[in-house]
């Protein structure tokens, strides 16, 4: 092989490397967030539904968390944007000689250890507090607003990062033509400096909005009694965790695509609008641009096919997660019922005759046989044809009474390996729990359900539970 | 209404940099003036001052009569045209020109009225409501002076706003700015390195030199009259020549130089012959003041041989060599139809009258 072959195909498996490193948790999580298993697990997949989403939307701790979330997130958008505006400015108006100290000293909170900044906002307010005699109801202990100021401190350095590199790029020849054309300082800011801060504005928004959702760090101080969406997950990853968690990144990572989806949609406008303008500048073509229309953003045909995509995905996921899904569900579960029995027999029979006996099989598939697909139940089709799903699925239907998904003939071939020991052993345990429940499945109390078959969940679901 | 300008003893320093020194002129009401010299030499500082950006260290600015110390740029009837035009990039061009109209609280219906007349005047009406970038730098240069005119200045200042146009396209403006400021008759101060523009736009010309004011007067004076050796070499082309004044009469000097005696005007300043007998002194001859001398008697002669003859269209330009030293001399011809008298390596002798030929003290030259 030529070196320059094996050079290529290095590069092309590090990149591969490189990206499956990157997106390979996000993807796996992602899946785990649609598997019905109370367990976040790729698999055995068990039935496709979004009932984890449901299950997220009905937690009042992270639910609260989150709107705390939300809101910190907004005080923090409200103080660090105009206090980085003002250190950016700043920055721009004084002598070199000081400006490099001032950017050192401005900085600096980025550089402090988020726990620093931290426990040193808890002690400092609490140290005002005792010098005014404030109770503890007062806001010198309350951990939304020690958040948002604790947070604010280094956000807002953030974002004077983002003032300062757009400030670099204004001309303050503009500043001084409106002056000239008779305009106090407060005209030329709001007429002129303002405008072109405008898009630096919303981005120093975004990330400073983004900086603090995220902040765990320093909100673990700064939060007291108060809790934010961090520190939940943060405690009940403590507890254990269930697929509700996956869920809500699933959120987040399709709130990320769809937002970086608009945003390189604008900037490609942004860059075809400019390339266009010079070219007319250019060709001194002034009749060129006489028609020529701004089109509004949401008009843009890049950004209906995206609103398109993700409101058809949208729709399809959650169709697809919600149809089906019961039927799919007591077919695993009558499934796993059924390995577990054949299980404890076949220990009887072993016990019995200290030898296994063959032939087991050919009951299953006779009832495999009699099985008919619905063309409308796809999910429980769907889960059906994953490999490990189908032995259980025919096993299952030697229970005819209780089945309700049938299974078509071709089936079979998920046959081999049932008895390979590795596919049973975890769900015969867990089995004959499971029979010592009721038998019925509610499609709303789902939760007490899944936890039931990962022994690893039982401890905190059955607490969870107990404070619902 | 157009106002005076005085520059009254007048100093601007940086730090240890001294950017103006001593700059005295008035500049009259509804005069074309430029400020002609080369880059850096404190042109733009000297325009701030007017405008009102940077105080002067020293001396005093006035307009209309008025001192304009502590006036801050927005308070004075000055409207200045950045060298780089500042139109603001996000408004269209008639928000543009409706700015000044639009900080006073002028409405909105006024002021679209007020910048469409302006349009007109620049000739640029249906081009209003485009964005700044997609006019041609010619239009836009236009465009900034329709904004500095809406503010209806008693003075407009102008900062080399011609420079970054093509040759044709600075042409032609030339002519349409002298025509708008004769229309509206407001003193323009107007700023170039190009001594074209300077010649032929100005009523008056302040040539400078490292912030100070080598010469003020109207562009035949600067030409025919330098009165320092930095204006005769800047200002048009020179032939050069230096050595010792021998002596001195009528107003006139006979400098000895190393291409044989020269006898040339002895150039005056504040009314006085600059030089004496005994001083270096530089002889200036433009190229269009040398004949060849053909046998007839001149004030000088010089002798020379053609290394090289340029046909220009409406004028021959012949580059000579001068035996024994290394000076080249250029001499322009104005093209008759006739053939060319003398043919290139040839030996010749030029010659030119003393009254066009200027003699002044040695000092600082321009650079090529
Ligand atoms: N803010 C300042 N601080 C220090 N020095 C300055 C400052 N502004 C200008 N100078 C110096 O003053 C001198 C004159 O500058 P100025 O901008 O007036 O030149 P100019 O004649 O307009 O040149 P150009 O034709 O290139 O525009 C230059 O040497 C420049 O370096
Ligand atoms: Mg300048």
């Amino acid at each position: 092989m030529r070196s320059d072959t094996i050079l290529k195909i290095s590069v092309a498996v590090f990149v591969g490397a490189f990206f499956l490193y990157l997106f390979g948790p996000l993807i796996i999580m992602s899946v785990t967030a649609f598997n019905s298993s109370a367990f976040p697990r790729v698999s055995p997949f068990e039935c496709f539904s979004v009932e984890w989403f449901n299950v997220l939307v009905n937690d009042d701790k992270l639910m609260l968390g989150l709107r705390n979330s939300l809101f910190i997130g907004l005080g923090v958008v409200l103080i660090s944007v105009p206090i980085g505006l003002a250190g950016a400015l700043m920055l721009m108006q004084i002598s070199p000689r000081v400006r490099s100290w001032y950017y050192t000293i401005v900085i600096s909170p980025i550089l402090i250890p988020g726990v620093v900044l931290g426990i040193s906002t808890l002690v400092f307010w609490d140290r005002l507090g005792l010098m005014f005699n404030a109770d503890y109801d007062s806001f010198f202990y309350n951990g939304i607003f020690l958040t948002i100021l604790g947070q604010a401190t280094f956000i807002s350095a953030y974002s004077m990062l983002v003032f300062i590199s757009r400030l670099q790029r204004f001309d303050s020849a503009l500043e001084e033509a409106a002056l000239d054309l008779g305009a106090t300082h407060v005209q030329t800011f709001r007429k002129v400096l303002l405008p072109f801060l405008r898009p630096a504005i919303g981005s120093a928004a975004v990330l400073a909005f983004l900086a603090s959702f995220e902040n765990y760090n320093t909100t673990v101080f700064t939060i007291v009694s108060e809790s934010t969406l961090t520190t939940v997950l943060a405690s009940k990853v403590r507890y254990g965790i269930n697929p509700s968690i996956s869920a809500l990144a699933v959120i987040i990572v399709v709130m990320t695509l769809f937002g970086a989806g608009v945003y390189e949609i604008m900037r490609r406008r942004e860059e075809a609008q400019r390339a266009a303008s010079t070219l007319i500048a250019k060709a001194g073509d002034a009749a060129a641009v006489l028609g020529r229309k701004r089109r509004p953003v949401y008009a843009e045909p890049a950004m209906i096919i995206l609103t398109l995509v993700f409101v058809a995905g949208l729709g399809t996921t959650f169709f697809a997660g919600t149809v089906g899904v019961d039927q799919c569900k007591v077919a695993v579960k009558e499934e796993k019922r059924r390995l577990a029995e054949e299980r404890i027999k076949e220990r009887k029979l072993k016990s019995m005759f200290k030898q296994a006996a063959p032939g087991k099989e050919t009951g299953s598939k006779s009832g495999g046989g009699t099985g008919k697909v619905e063309a409308k139940g796809t999910e429980g089709y769907k889960s059906i044809f994953a490999p490990q799903n189908l032995e259980g699925q025919v096993e299952s239907d030697e229970k005819p009474a209780e089945d309700k998904g049938k299974v078509d003939a071709k089936g079979t071939e998920g046959y081999k390996g049932i008895f390979a020991p590795q596919n049973l052993e975890g769900q015969v345990d867990s089995e004959t729990k499971a029979t010592e429940e009721k038998d019925k499945i509610d499609a709303k109390g789902t939760e007490g359900y899944k936890s039931i078959f990962d022994p690893k969940n039982l401890e905190s679901q059955s607490g969870t539970n107990g404070s619902n | 209404m157009s106002a005076d300008v005085e520059l009254d003893d007048v100093w601007i320093k940086f730090g240890e940099f001294v950017a103006a020194r001593d700059v005295n002129i008035t500049i009259k009401g509804g005069e074309f003036f430029s400020f002609l010299g080369p880059s850096g030499c404190g042109k733009t500082t000297l325009l701030r001052a007017v405008s009102g950006f940077l105080e002067p260290s020293q001396g005093e600015v006035r307009i209309g009569g008025q001192n304009m110390q502590g006036i801050g740029p927005n308070k004075r009837p000055t409207a200045l045209i950045f060298q780089n035009l500042a139109l603001f990039p996000l408004m269209t061009v008639w928000e543009n020109i409706a700015f000044a109209l639009e900080v006073r609280g002028v409405g909105k219906a006024e002021r679209r009225k007020r910048a469409d007349e302006l349009l007109e005047l620049i000739a640029l009406s249906d081009q209003g409501d485009k964005m700044v970038h997609e006019l041609s730098g010619g239009q836009r240069q236009r465009v900034a002076i329709a904004r500095a005119l809406a503010a209806e200045p008693q003075v407009l200042l102008l900062d080399e706003p011609l420079s970054a146009l093509d040759l044709k396209l600075r042409q032609h403006m030339r002519t349409e700015l002298r025509a708008i400021q004769q229309r509206v008759g407001i003193t323009f101060i107007y700023i170039t390195h190009d001594q074209g523009e300077a010649l032929t736009m100005s009523d008056n010309i302040a040539v400078m030199r490292e912030g100070v004011i080598e010469q003020v007067s109207d562009g035949n004076t600067v030409y025919d009259h330098p009165e320092t050796s930095f204006v005769a070499s800047f200002v048009g082309e020179n032939n050069l020549f230096s050595g010792r004044v021998t002596e001195v009469s009528d107003g006139f000097a006979t400098v000895d130089t190393s291409e044989g005696p020269m006898r040339a005007r002895n150039a005056l300043k504040n009314g006085s012959p600059q030089l004496s007998a005994g001083d270096s002194a530089y002889v200036f001859v433009r190229p269009e003041s040398l004949k060849f001398a053909n046998g007839h008697a001149h004030d000088n002669t010089i002798k020379a041989h053609i290394n090289q003859q340029e046909f220009e269209g409406h004028f021959w330009q012949v580059f000579m060599d001068v035996p024994g030293s290394d000076k080249t001399i250029k001499m322009s011809m104005v093209n008759d139809g006739m053939e060319l008298s003398h043919a290139t390596g040839s030996e010749v002798s030029l010659g030119f009258a003393a009254d066009l030929a200027v003699a002044l003290p040695e000092g600082p030259l321009a650079a090529e």
